[in-house]
């Protein structure tokens, strides 16, 4: 079965699907893989949160991760991404977002893993939604601008740590 | 022209729904739609320079003249991953 590097469900994520991935795309094998895993937290901002709702603009969502891919390739040359993230529901210690980046060598995995969660925050068109107790809010990050050079050579200094 | 128009999280929530319709006279920007949804949710006064746009799923600028049948999303804050 093919799996698509950039997914957008409201299925559970799954480690092995984006490993997968990994292999439909890549030729010869990588070398490094990073990968990162995003949960959801039982404590945020001092609150007990019960659960996330998740909602995206999904056609958007995945041009944003393919653009992050191409930026990441303009900075890492043989880096390749996988990005899956999750929507709808999710309660605590659910994984909402999985990443894996592949490359020859560990360094430009790792800084291209980074970069993609960075710029996921800043442009992916995703919203969380928390309900803790007590009440609910919505989490209002970034203001999203993909053409924001600033917000890049931030998300690029954050790799490059 | 006929524009639709995509809302999501909160102010999707404050709208009441996330698919609208509205009429904008010709030459029309992102903007200039904006403005006439601030007039008719004061609760969307708050996202003026919080707010981006995309244009038939491609993110675009919010002084990009519009065309008839064009669905134009509002995007609040993000906050994936």
């Amino acid at each position: 079965m093919t799996v698509s590097s950039f997914v957008v469900t409201h299925h559970p994520l799954s480690v092995d699907d984006v490993i997968a991935s990994i292999g439909d795309s890549t030729k010869p094998a990588a070398g490094a893989i990073a990968l990162f895993l995003g949960q959801v937290r039982s404590e945020n901002m001092s609150k007990h949160v019960m659960h996330l709702e998740y909602e995206g603009f999904e056609p958007l969502a995945i041009k944003a991760f393919r653009r992050i891919a191409n930026e990441a390739r303009e900075s890492w040359g043989d880096a390749r991404l996988v990005i899956h993230h999750r929507l709808g529901t999710l309660e605590v210690s659910e994984t909402s977002v999985v990443i894996a980046a592949t490359s020859p060598h560990r360094a430009e995995a790792f800084a291209t893993c980074r970069y993609a969660i960075e710029r996921i925050k800043q442009i992916a068109p995703i919203w969380k939604h928390e309900f803790f107790e007590g009440g609910d809010v919505w989490v209002e990050g970034a203001t999203a601008d993909p053409d924001d050079q600033e917000a890049r050579e931030h998300a690029y200094r954050q790799a490059c740590i | 022209m006929h524009i639709t128009v995509r809302l999501f999280a909160r102010l999707r929530d404050i709208a009441g729904s996330g698919e609208l319709v509205r009429q904008v006279p010709d030459g029309s920007t992102a903007r200039a739609l904006w403005d006439q949804l601030v007039a008719e949710y004061t609760e969307f006064t708050g996202y003026r320079d919080a707010v981006s746009t995309a244009i038939n799923e491609e993110y675009a600028k919010m002084d990009r003249v519009l065309a008839d049948g064009d669905e134009v999303a509002f995007l609040p804050p993000v906050s994936g991953g």
